[in-house]
C-alpha cells in the first residue's frame, strides 16, 4: 500500500491523471460543445449525424464529431510545403501545445486526500493540531506542483506557447503566415502585461501567489475558505473582468482572433494540415480549459464546494487558530465521510472549469472581432490603466484591511 | 433647412450630428454636437453585456425548449403551446427523414408510364429528344410487337445530369408515357454512368414511389379530374 501511496503521490501520475483523465477529454468534448452551442445560440441544431457505420443509431447528439475529426486529422497526409524551414515547422505546433500541458502542473484540482481516514470523517482540528498522526502519515496531494511563485509560473510558461505561433509564422515561408505570426506574437505580448498585472490585486488580498493557497485561504480569515462570500471574485470583481478579458485574448480566438483572421490571411497555420494542425487547433480548445482551471482556483474557490468543510457541510461556526493554522470550527455540521467530500470537491472543481468553459464558448460566439488598433487600444489604453488602478485600490483595502482588523 | 435658419435647431429630427447652433447669416454654418465615445464605449462593456444577454436568452430558450413537429415547420405553421415547456425557436427541418412541403406539381426524376398490359407506353415518336434543350434522351426506336403503335423504344435513357428538370418533356409526349411527378430528388452518384437512367430504372421507379404505373393523366396531374 506504501508504494501505491508513493506512485499515487508522485508528480507524473497526478499530471497524467490530470492532463489524460480531465484535460484533454474536455477538449475534445469541446469542439463538439462549441458547434452545438453556437448552434443553440443561432438557432440552429448544429452537428448531430456522426454515428459509426456498424451502429448508425449511434448519434449521441453528436458527440461522436470529434472522434470522426480526429481520424480524419490522422489519417490525413502529413504535408510539409517545399520552401518550408523543417525543423521549426515541425516544432511550432509541440511548442503552441506543450506549455499548456506544462502550466497545468500549478492547478490545484482537489483536496488532499488521506487515505487512511477515507472511510471515516477526517477530524480536522486533529489534522492542525497533530498533523504527525498516524492517520494523516500518507496523503496525496491533489496538485501536481505547487510553487511559491505559483500563478508565475504559468505567466513564465505561457510566454513559451507565443514561440508556437510565431515560429510557425516564420517557418511557413508563407506572407500571411507570418503576417499572422507576427499578429499573435504582438497580441500575446501586449496582453500578457494586463493579465499579470490584473492578478496582482488577488495576490495582495491574499498574500500568496500559489493557487493552492489561494483556494485553502480565501480572501479573508474571518470566514471560512468554502464560504463563497469569501471567494476572491466577490471582492477582486474588476480582477476577474480584466483577467477574463486577457486571458480571452491569449487564447487568440474571438474577438480576439486578429493572428487568425480567416477571412483575410488565414493565420499562422496556413500551410499546415492534418494532425500538426489539429495540433494548433487541439492547443486552442486546451487553453479554454485551462484559463478556467486558473479562474476557478484564483477567483471561485477552486474545489470548494459552498459551505462543504474537510469534515463535511457548516453553516456558520467559526475559525480557530490551531498550531498556527486556521480551522472551521463549531456552527450546524452535518458530517460526511472523507471519501464522500474529496469527490463533492473534486466534482465542483470539474463542474466550475465546464461552467466557465461554457461562458468563454458564450463570449466567442456573442462578440463581433476587434481590429487590430481596437485591440491594441483595449490591450494598452483600457486594460492595462484599469489593471494598474485595481492593484493601487488592492493595495489601499488591504492597508486599511489590516489597520482595522477586517482581514 | 432654409426656412429654420436663426432658429435653435435642437429639434431638428434629421439623421447625423446633432446641430447646436444655425447661423444666422448662413444657414449651411453651424455648430455640431461631438459625440465623444463614453467609458462604456471604451471598454466595450456595455455592448457586450447586451450581447451575451441575446445570445444567453436563445440558448437557454433552444436548449431547454422542445422543437416544434417537422410537419408543422414544414408548412411555416404556428402551433400551439403544449404543456408547460415552450417551443424552441430553432427553424431546421433534418432533410432526408424530414422533409419539406412540396407543390403539387413539384419535378421530380423522371418515369415511364406503361399501358395495361404491361408494355411501356411510349412509341418512340422522338418528340422529347428533340424538344429536350439539354439533350439529355436518348432514344432508339424499333419496330413494336404491336402493329398498331408501329414503333417502341428499344433504349430510352436519361442523363439525370444533363436534365435541367425543365418539364417539357412531358408536354410534349403525345401518349402520357413519361412523367415528372415521383417526387424524388437526383440522387447523389459515384460515377457519371450511374446518373443515366435506363429504360429499366425510370420504368421502376413508378413502383419505388408507390405510384400506379398504368394511370391515365388528368387535368392538374394525378387524382380526381377538376371538372368532376
Amino acid at each position: 500500500m506504501q508504494t501505491l501511496y508513493a506512485v499515487l503521490d508522485h508528480p507524473a501520475t497526478k499530471w497524467v491523471l490530470l492532463v489524460f483523465v480531465m484535460v484533454m477529454p474536455l477538449a475534445s468534448l469541446l469542439t463538439w460543445a462549441e458547434r452545438r452551442q453556437s448552434a443553440m445560440m443561432q438557432d440552429r441544431l448544429g452537428p448531430n449525424r456522426a454515428a459509426p457505420t456498424f451502429a448508425p443509431w449511434l448519434k449521441l447528439k453528436g458527440i461522436l464529431h470529434f472522434v470522426a475529426d480526429a481520424i480524419k486529422m490522422i489519417s490525413k497526409e502529413d504535408f510539409i510545403p517545399g520552401n518550408v524551414h523543417k525543423g521549426l515547422f515541425t516544432l511550432a505546433p509541440l511548442l503552441a501545445i506543450g506549455p499548456v500541458l506544462i502550466a497545468f502542473a500549478i492547478i490545484p484540482f482537489g483536496p488532499t486526500i488521506y487515505p487512511h481516514v477515507l472511510d471515516g470523517t477526517l477530524d480536522p482540528l486533529l489534522l492542525a493540531s497533530q498533523p504527525e498522526h498516524q492517520d494523516f502519515l500518507h496523503s496525496i496531494r491533489l496538485q501536481v506542483a505547487s510553487f511559491d511563485y505559483g500563478i508565475l509560473f504559468y505567466f513564465a510558461i505561457l510566454t513559451l506557447s507565443n514561440y508556437g505561433g510565431t515560429l510557425a509564422g516564420w517557418a511557413s515561408y508563407n506572407k500571411w503566415a507570418l503576417l499572422g505570426g507576427l499578429r499573435a506574437s504582438s497580441q500575446m505580448m501586449s496582453y500578457e502585461v494586463a493579465m499579470g498585472l490584473s492578478l496582482m490585486g488577488c495576490f495582495l488580498l491574499v498574500g500568496s501567489l500559489e493557487p493552492g493557497y489561494i483556494v485553502g485561504a480565501g480572501a479573508s480569515s474571518k470566514l471560512a475558505p468554502s464560504n463563497p462570500l469569501n471567494w476572491l471574485w466577490l471582492w477582486q470583481f474588476p480582477a476577474l473582468v480584466l483577467f477574463m478579458t486577457a486571458a480571452i485574448a491569449e487564447t487568440k480566438r474571438a474577438p480576439f482572433d486578429i493572428p487568425e483572421g480567416e477571412p483575410e490571411i488565414i493565420g499562422y497555420f496556413v500551410e499546415y494540415s492534418g494532425l500538426r494542425w489539429g495540433l494548433f487547433f487541439l492547443a486552442e480548445f486546451i487553453e479554454i480549459v485551462f484559463i478556467s482551471a486558473v479562474i476557478t482556483s484564483v477567483f471561485f474557490g477552486g474545489w470548494q464546494v459552498p459551505f462543504l468543510d474537510a469534515d463535511g457541510f457548516r453553516i456558520g461556526g467559526y475559525m480557530a487558530e490551531v498550531n498556527g493554522q486556521l480551522v472551521s470550527t463549531g456552527g450546524t455540521v452535518l458530517n460526511l465521510p472523507h471519501a464522500v467530500v474529496t469527490a463533492l470537491q473534486l466534482g465542483a472543481f470539474a463542474l466550475k472549469v465546464i461552467l466557465l468553459c461554457w461562458f468563454q464558448l458564450l463570449i466567442r460566439w456573442t462578440l463581433p472581432r476587434f481590429r487590430a488598433d481596437q485591440l491594441m487600444n483595449l490591450g494598452w489604453k483600457v486594460l492595462l490603466p484599469l489593471a494598474l488602478a485595481w492593484t493601487m485600490l488592492s493595495a489601499l483595502f488591504k492597508l486599511a484591511a489590516i489597520h482595522f482588523g477586517w482581514v | 433647412m432654409g426656412a429654420s435658419h436663426g432658429h435653435d435647431a435642437a429639434d431638428d429630427e434629421t439623421p447625423g450630428p446633432r446641430v447646436l447652433v444655425v447661423s444666422a447669416v448662413s444657414p449651411r454654418v453651424r455648430t455640431i454636437a461631438v459625440e465623444r465615445p463614453g467609458p462604456s464605449d471604451v471598454t466595450y462593456l456595455e455592448a457586450a453585456r447586451k450581447g451575451l444577454g441575446v445570445t444567453l436568452r436563445h440558448f437557454v430558450k433552444n436548449v431547454l425548449g422542445k422543437r416544434r413537429p417537422a410537419a408543422a415547420l414544414a408548412r411555416g405553421e404556428e402551433v400551439a403551446k403544449q404543456g408547460l415547456v415552450p417551443w424552441n425557436e430553432i427553424e431546421t427541418i433534418q432533410y432526408p427523414e424530414e422533409k419539406t412541403h412540396y407543390p403539387e406539381r413539384f419535378r421530380g426524376l423522371h418515369r415511364l408510364m406503361q399501358r395495361d398490359d404491361g408494355a411501356v407506353r411510349c412509341v418512340a415518336c422522338m418528340l422529347c429528344p428533340t424538344v429536350c434543350p439539354a439533350h439529355c434522351i436518348t432514344i432508339v426506336p424499333a419496330e413494336a410487337d404491336d402493329q398498331g403503335v408501329e414503333k417502341k423504344p428499344a433504349v430510352f435513357e436519361i442523363d439525370e445530369l444533363r436534365c435541367v428538370v425543365c418539364g417539357l418533356c412531358v408536354e410534349a409526349c403525345p401518349c402520357d408515357a413519361i412523367r415528372m411527378d415521383s417526387g424524388v430528388h437526383a440522387k447523389p452518384v459515384e460515377h457519371r454512368g450511374d446518373a443515366i437512367m435506363t429504360r429499366e430504372k425510370l420504368l421502376d421507379l413508378s413502383k419505388q414511389v408507390g405510384k400506379d404505373p398504368a394511370s391515365t393523366a388528368t387535368q392538374g396531374g394525378e387524382g380526381p379530374d377538376w371538372r368532376e
